[in-house]
């Protein structure tokens, strides 16, 4: 049996990665099928049936301004989640491409390399993260070819796709420097191949396992993190909602005279079924992609 | 050992010098100055007076890496920009020790919560205690913390009644708050404690002690468990910048007089002043920390003195 079919095997046996995936799945595909409509119907306002609980017409119920929680959540499910896809992948180019450098390179140059992701974990990144979103996002506001709320939502992107790649760095950088003793890279080296063409064709294909737990891993992070900023305000703007702008609208409307649970119960429950399903496939997947070299 | 601690001490003003640069390089890529107050126009006279008070009439480079700096440490009378009688030196003496106050009992609280969550899981594996152990650390960490503190809030402050339901300066305001800012990092070091102590079970000096009958709680806690504070002790430099930074939304929570209402007012309106200072003492403050568990380390395993590795 060949490589490939034998991981699916094993990812297939493995339940709660195969549950993960599949929900994720299916809430990606809701949400993004109903783009075609949730764009408008997240704008409907009717102030006359604000904070409905949830009943026939409106199943998950109504904010304070009278629109449909259901089409917010699906909206807001589609931010949310390209959010966190979207920067999961700039930290995985970003995490590799260093990590492999520094790994294939290695010596001083490694050395300096892993001293800085070293220092670079403490730095106090939420204060950063908004800092760069605020000045960034100020500029590029005023760009017309995109709107205000995509310049935001962008720039949030880039933010946190910005500080969560040195934990990849390092694994990557693990993994190649036990590669890069390995004879069929050492056939590369002699065969006169260059350096370039070595991490593109032997090296990084070999390194997909660990890159694509480390990206299962990192999307619910994103996803936690965004809905951090939105709370204290800093993350997208009004008109536009992910789970964690609404849960956190949710949880601020909170009052011992008003109990609206609705709001914050149904965008919790998505954040967390996502977060849950997600860190499930992330394991599975850590399982089925680490093989030990054969016993 | 020495030298390796040397070099990272000497590296550490470098390293807060070019933090310092990224902020001011941000600052100046907003637009304006943080002085123009609501919508009311100021007069020019009181524009020129406000911008002779901060400083704006000198050129950026003399403003930001000597006047400022100068008048934040030296003479401690940089104003803040919103608070316009306050000075940023007034603001963090009131403000930052609450917020480290709660950091720091957050972090104890992690560590603990985390390693007997940890233990737990190992000592009663595959019994339910175990189970129920790793079903609060997967809630744990797929909950974002304003919710967990909104519920803990309404169940244990409006419900039950046991604990106030926000501010700070009584131990029992503490307790809410600072639970729920850990628990995402329990949750972790509890994972890294489990997968650590589950490791290490596997070794041959394990097998080795149980074979001589030293009972399992002693073969857990004296010769597991040391083994398995690597991990937890390496997680700690991160889990510290989290954590600190993190307080910014528990604080909003609980109503807790700390940064982080300063630090979100200081960047919606541009204030400057505060902006750097802010981001200034925790840059130092997560760096010191991060020195230090790294030198802890050192001293803890032998064998991976970082001076031997590299030479």
């Amino acid at each position: 049996m060949n490589c490939a079919a034998s991981a699916w095997q094993r990812f297939t046996h493995h339940r709660p990665a195969l549950f993960g995936g599949a929900l994720v799945l299916g809430l990606l595909l809701a949400c993004l099928l109903s783009l075609r409509w949730s764009p408008e119907a997240m704008r409907r306002q009717k102030l006359a049936e604000a904070r409905q609980p949830p009943c026939w017409r409106y199943p998950l119920g109504t904010d304070d301004l009278g629109r449909s929680l259901l089409w917010r959540m699906l909206y807001g499910g589609a931010v949310s989640l390209s959010l966190g896809l979207l920067s999961a992948t700039v930290a995985l180019v970003i995490g590799t491409s260093y990590g492999a450098v520094a790994g294939y390179v290695g010596g001083r140059c490694d050395e300096v390399m892993m001293r800085l992701v070293d220092i670079l974990y403490a730095l106090p990144y939420l204060l950063l993260v908004m800092l760069f979103t605020v000045s960034i996002g100020a500029w590029l506001e005023n760009w017309r070819p995109i709107g205000r709320e995509t310049a935001r939502v962008v720039v949030l992107t880039l933010a946190i796709g910005g500080v969560s790649w040195l934990t990849l760095a390092r694994v990557v950088r693990g993994q190649v420097l036990s590669l890069r003793e390995q004879p069929f890279i050492e056939a590369a080296r002699a065969l006169g191949l260059p350096t370039r063409l070595i991490l593109w064709r032997h090296v990084l294909p070999n390194l997909v396992g660990p890159i694509i737990v480390f990206a299962t891993l990192t999307v619910p992070q994103a996803i936690l993190q965004e809905s951090f900023l939105s709370f204290l305000g800093v993350g997208v703007q009004p008109p536009l909602a992910t789970w964690g702008s609404l849960a956190a609208d949710g949880v601020r409307m909170l009052n011992p005279v008003r109990f609206d649970w609705w709001l914050v119960v149904f965008p919790c429950g998505a954040l967390a079924l996502t977060l849950l399903a997600l860190n499930f496939l992330g394991d599975g997947l850590r399982e089925v992609f680490d093989v030990r070299p054969e016993r | 050992m020495l030298r390796y601690a040397l070099r990272r001490l000497a590296i550490f003003p470098l390293l807060l010098f070019l933090i310092y640069g990224t902020a001011v390089l941000l600052i100046m890529a907003a637009p304006g100055e943080g002085l123009e107050s609501g919508e009311r126009e100021l007069p020019i006279e009181v524009l020129a007076q406000k911008r002779h008070a901060y400083n704006y009439d000198q050129p950026w480079w003399q403003r930001y890496f000597w006047t400022w700096p100068k008048r934040l440490f030296w003479d401690g009378d940089l104003p803040a920009h919103q608070y316009e009688d306050w000075t940023v030196v007034e603001i963090l003496r009131s403000a930052l020790p609450v917020s480290l106050q709660l950091g720091l009992l957050a972090l104890c609280f992690a560590v603990l919560l985390g390693l007997s969550g940890g233990i737990l899981a190992v000592a009663f594996r595959g019994r339910w205690l175990a189970h129920v152990s790793v079903a609060l650390c997967l809630i744990g960490v797929s909950l974002p913390t304003f919710v967990i503190g909104a519920v803990l809030l309404i169940v244990f402050g409006l419900w039950l009644g046991v604990f106030p339901i926000g501010g700070w300066g009584q131990p029992m305001q503490a307790v809410l708050p600072a639970v729920t800012l850990a628990l995402p990092y329990a949750a972790y070091i509890a994972r890294l404690t489990r997968a650590a102590l589950l490791d290490t079970y596997a070794e041959d000096f394990i097998r080795a002690a149980r074979a001589k009958g030293l009972s399992e709680v002693r073969l857990l806690l004296e010769h597991a468990l040391p083994h398995a504070l690597l991990p937890v002790l390496s997680y700690l430099g991160p889990a510290a910048a989290a954590i600190f930074t993190g307080s910014f939304v528990v604080e909003k929570v609980f109503s807790v007089p700390g940064m982080g209402t300063h630090v979100v007012e200081s960047i919606h309106n541009r204030d400057q002043s505060l902006i750097l200072a802010t981001v200034m003492v925790y840059a130092l403050l997560l760096a010191g920390f991060n020195l230090l568990v790294d030198l802890l380390y050192g001293v803890i395993d032998p064998r991976i003195r970082i001076g031997a590795r590299a030479s």
